[in-house]
């Protein structure tokens, strides 16, 4: 079980898409592949597709939360789409729908942040 | 009848997915939901790795102990390491508390092993590890049928 991360840059957004199980295991695969994006591509929005993502525990949640912190330095934005109800329901318990958009599909994300 | 099963493994992460796969395995013959599944997947993965980062501080020479009982639609779940324990239990069980927000711990274990499970118990010793026993109800979904 592991997890697949692929990722695009349109403009100053990063499109994460992620498939496969994301825990503890592999959070720390995930925060080192995206921040060193952010950096080289000095990206300013993230999209996050969860579409493919089977399983998520809340070490998923920090690693998130993380790049969060580290694109509102530059005052971007974070839109998480197609997301699942069980996942939906971690994101729900720790608050961070304040701060993460959410939309249905990962157009509808880019649209939001002017880039579709 | 009573079912019961015992799992003990390195606390390495790559570790997290064979433990949460396994309970979810051993608890498949009581015929959960999905939603079910999902939960004790996610608490068994919530407890594992708290026992590794937390009990373990990561070396890999520590052992993580789970213990499964199943009987009557009631699974028992205690998952336990003998590592460095919780000084402030109560503390620790507060919805977004970490002691290791350097290494982006969100501090939302024990909050989702309290929302997905009808009981949680937590004992822990400092000097002497840690143990939670984790107690959900499955729907009897073949019953509810006839």
């Amino acid at each position: 079980m592991s997890l697949n991360i692929e990722l695009e840059t349109k403009h100053d957004v990063l499109c994460i898409r992620l498939s496969g199980e994301l825990d503890h295991h592999t959070a720390d695969e995930l925060r080192d592949q995206v921040s060193a994006v952010i950096e080289k591509n000095k990206i300013r929005h993230i999209v996050l597709n969860l579409e493919q993502l089977t399983f998520m525990d809340s070490s998923g949640l920090g690693v998130i939360l993380g790049r969060y912190k580290q694109i509102k330095q530059v005052h971007g934005e974070m839109v998480v789409c197609a997301i699942s109800p069980s996942i939906q329901r971690l994101f729900d318990m720790s608050g961070l729908f304040k701060i993460v958009k959410m939309e249905p599909t990962e157009e509808f994300a880019l649209q939001r942040l002017g880039v579709a | 009848m009573k079912n019961e099963m015992n799992l003990q493994f390195s606390a390495l992460s790559q570790n997290e997915s064979f433990a949460r796969v396994t309970v979810a395995a051993f608890i498949a013959q009581l015929d959960p939901t999905m939603d079910e599944l999902t939960e004790i997947k996610t608490v068994v993965s919530e407890a594992v790795t708290n026992a590794i980062i937390h009990g373990y501080e990561n070396d890999p020479n520590g052992i993580v102990y789970i213990h499964v009982t199943i009987e009557d639609g009631l699974v028992d779940i205690t998952i336990k390491d003998v590592g460095v324990g919780i000084v402030d239990v109560e503390e620790a069980r507060q919805p977004l508390f970490t002691t290791k927000p350097e290494l982006e711990r969100s501090g939302m274990g024990f909050t989702i092993m309290e929302n997905f499970m009808d009981e949680v118990e937590i004992h822990s010793q400092p000097g002497s590890g840690t143990e939670v026993r984790l107690r959900k109800h499955i729907q009897n979904r073949t019953m509810l049928c006839n």
